[in-house]
């Protein structure tokens, strides 16, 4: 068992120089002052210019937030957070302008993270390549830049209107695409659903738009970009994403923020709604700064997402790869209301050294014949803790419906912990449900097999868990599915070796 | 090339290797043989690295190496292949992928350049076929469902990839069919030359018509206790290793 220790102490001694998106951007911002009131609210409302009937709503999910208590039943645990001693609005100075407008010092900041802002001529024998990006040379990635508190500039959204594409930031699409924003805005997600959603209701700044029209499938993949980089500032990221009759879409969002020895509140609330035989594929790569070994620092990632399948046939697939943050708290879902709809969810959750993740999914089974998939890959090492917590809900209108659940723990060392906590309810007497789990470690003779082959450490530990994860980073889009693999090894490798 | 003297190893405290001494010249394949339990696995873990296993007197020395003092890693990329008596199952690592990382380990500390993944399937497939191994083995993860006949065949795939210095063979014969003996002592032998060695460990005389050694060993209790020519396997074969274990006693 020495080389499994070894390998335990050497990912017990990853030093923050393992996170490598943890520089800072200098660039005059505007902010609003500390603390949260309703003087708060109204000032991001007016921030952004918006209509009465959204500050209301603003207000009205505030007013409930205060009524409302922290949540205690996540597995997770941190001290109390003092609302009052972070910023709720961080812009820089310099508003969204058009893309060859954007300050260069932000334009530095996504180089440096690689994400590209800056549009690629479409080339003839690409933009006629259809939807398949492994044929016909790389695909373009339309990409919305959210930079703490607002959208600093989103790509290619020229080249999708013409497709009558709308993708943009939502404070834009406010104003843009009033009737549309008001139709579906907290319609997936009420503002009371839980704390942090009602949190997010009342001091959301800003998160992607997208709506794709009847029969459309959209050319590229969209993504969103979220980084926090001022100090003591919290993220209130909203998104919305509404796939009209028989439209197809795939959307990726990547997060990172720089390290710093406070903890930052990342709260969003991500809705989608996919109409008849419209069909989302929801991707995101999450790397925010985990904190470091001792587990100082780090984003709390409290995130409500859900999706309404309200369309017949229509389906949605979440699929996460979960390395950052100091406590994810994340349960993305899917409302199956349409008849023969489908919900998806695949999930890679590591924790290494402090972290501790409490993820997993809830599906509601109400029209008939729905179908679900649910497979969740958790990988505990240092003193990580990692809960699957899932709940299948099936109505007793949902004749026919299935579900199938695979829960996989994967442990290195003895001082983590993998927790696995299904909640089944099925009152249809013709539902089906099937729920495994399974949870090993890292076994010392697959250690010494890729070791006796001239695999370091290191990579023989990022071999076994890509293999491990291999179901799930298959569901990635191409483009993110090798990075999404570099990824895991870096999250666990630290500075093994 | 490869010389163990006097080498005691035990595991879990157990006392396994009772003074074991062994040359092996550059370019000579020698066949160990021994009753179950008396320690050529073991010889073989000791010999490859692998953790666990202690070594509490004695010294091994590969052409100029202290091969001890050296990680598995650090082994296997000097030119040490272990091909084992049970190959370990990887669940979701393709067979291409981690071959090619292990060729490109290899070929990094040979200080050449890495091949990519097309002239790789070039090099894998050319020597699969004459292994009569199907191209999907290359898709699938390592030795996961693979037969105990084909889990052999991979190691000799790796092997012949892997094209190493000295090659360890706990029982590559166990389980093939007569088919596939041919193959994989073809393998080895596509190998031989001045700068290859080999330790072959099996408990049959068949292999060894095939892979004609330099020397053949008898193992027990942890100590060569008998060596002679190629016709020592076929003694053995007839009168088992009674006669010899009472000898040595
Ligand atoms: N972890 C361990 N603890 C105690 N004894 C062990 C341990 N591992 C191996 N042994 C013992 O060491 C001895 C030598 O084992 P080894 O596997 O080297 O034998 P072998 O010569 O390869 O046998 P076979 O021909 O059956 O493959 C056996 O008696 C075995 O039970
Ligand atoms: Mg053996």
């Amino acid at each position: 068992m020495a080389a499994v220790t070894e390998t335990i102490e050497a990912v017990q001694s990853v030093a923050d120089g393992g996170y490598k998106w943890g520089f800072e951007t200098d660039i005059e911002m505007d902010f609003a002052p500390k603390g949260l009131s309703e003087d708060i609210v109204r000032f991001i409302s007016a921030k952004k210019k918006e209509p009465a009937w959204l500050l209301e709503w603003r207000l009205k999910a505030y007013r409930h937030w205060l009524t409302m208590e922290v949540p205690h039943w996540a597995a997770v645990s941190h001290p109390p957070i003092d609302f009052q001693d972070a910023y709720y609005y961080a812009a820089p100075k310099q508003g969204p302008k058009s893309l060859d407008e954007v300050d260069p010092e932000l334009l530095k900041t996504y180089a440096k993270l690689g994400i590209p802002l800056k549009e690629q001529a479409i080339l003839a024998g690409v933009e006629g390549a259809g939807d398949s990006p492994s044929e016909g040379g790389r695909m373009p990635i339309a990409v919305d830049a959210v930079f703490d508190s607002v959208s600093v500039a989103t790509s290619y959204k020229e080249r999708l209107a013409k497709d009558g594409i709308i993708f943009c930031a939502i404070s834009e699409a406010v104003h843009t695409h009033p009737e549309l924003v008001r139709e579906y805005l907290g319609s997936v997600v009420p503002q009371g659903d839980n704390y942090y959603a009602a949190l997010n209701s009342a001091v959301f700044t800003d998160g992607s738009f997208v709506y794709i029209p009847k029969g459309v499938r959209c050319p590229m993949e969209l993504s969103t970009y979220f980084r926090i980089n001022a100090k003591s500032t919290g993220q209130f990221e909203r998104t919305l994403i509404i796939a009209d009759e028989g439209s197809t879409v795939s959307y990726l969002e990547g997060c990172t923020a720089p390290m710093r020895d406070e903890n930052q509140l990342h709260a969003a609330v991500v809705e989608l709604v996919a109409l008849d035989d419209a069909s989302i594929k929801y991707s995101t790569v999450q790397n925010w700064y985990p904190g470091d070994a001792e587990g100082k620092g780090g984003i709390y990632n409290f995130v409500t997402k859900r999706a309404a399948c309200r369309g017949k046939r229509s389906k949605v697939s979440w699929t996460q790869v979960e390395t950052g943050s100091a406590i994810t708290w994340k349960y993305p879902s899917c409302l199956l209301i349409g008849d023969d709809s489908v919900g998806e969810f695949y999930s890679v959750a590591i924790t290494n050294n402090r972290q501790q993740a409490d993820t997993g999914t809830k599906m509601f089974h109400i029209g008939q014949r729905t179908r679900s998939t649910i497979v969740s890959k958790g990988i505990s090492a240092g003193r990580g803790q990692n809960t699957y917590r899932g709940l299948v809900k099936i109505s007793p209108k949902a004749s026919g419906a299935r579900n199938f659940t695979q829960c996989d723990s994967l442990l290195i060392g003895d001082q983590c912990g993998a927790h696995t906590v299904p909640y089944i309810e099925n009152r249809c007497m013709t539902a089906k449900v099937e729920h495994e789990a399974t949870t090993s470690r890292i076994a010392e003779d697959q250690l010494f097999y890729c070791r006796s082959r001239g695999l370091s450490q290191e990579d023989a530990v990022g071999m076994i868990v890509n293999g491990f994860c291999r179901e799930v980073l298959k569901e990635l889009p191409m483009e993110f599915a090798v990075e999404a693999q570099k990824l895991l090894q870096i999250s666990l490798e630290g500075s093994v070796g | 090339m490869l010389k163990i003297e006097n080498l005691h190893a035990s595991i879990d405290g157990k006392q396994i290797l009772n003074g074991l001494n062994l040359t092996i010249p550059a370019g000579e394949i020698h066949a160990i043989m021994g009753p179950n339990g008396s320690g050529k696995s073991t010889l073989s873990y000791v010999l490859a690295g692998r953790e666990g296993y202690e070594v509490t007197e004695g010294s091994v020395t590969f052409g100029d190496l202290d091969l001890l003092a050296m990680e598995p890693e650090e082994r296997a990329v000097a030119g040490v292949f272990l091909a084992f008596q049970a190959p370990v199952e990887l669940p979701g690592v393709g067979n291409a992928n981690f071959l090619r990382t292990a060729l490109n380990a290899v070929r990094r500390a040979k200080g050449e350049a890495e091949i990519d993944a097309i002239q790789f399937l070039k090099l894998a497939r050319a020597r699969m076929k004459v292994l009569n191994m199907p191209d999907d083995m290359l898709k699938r993860p390592v030795n996961v469902g693979f037969s105990g006949g084909e889990k052999k065949r991979n190691e000799m795939l790796q092997m012949a990839l892997l094209s190493p210095k000295l090659a360890l063979l706990d029982e590559t014969d166990s389980g093939l069919d007569i088919d596939a003996l041919k193959l994989v002592s073809d393998t080895v032998n596509s190998l031989r030359g001045p700068a290859f060695s080999a330790l072959v460990i099996t408990h049959y005389q068949r292999l060894l018509n095939h892979i004609v050694p330099d020397r053949v060993h008898v193992l027990s209790a942890g100590r060569i206790v008998k060596s002679g020519g190629p016709e020592l396997a076929q003694e053995l074969e007839a009168s088992g290793y009674g006669a010899i274990q009472a000898a040595a006693a």
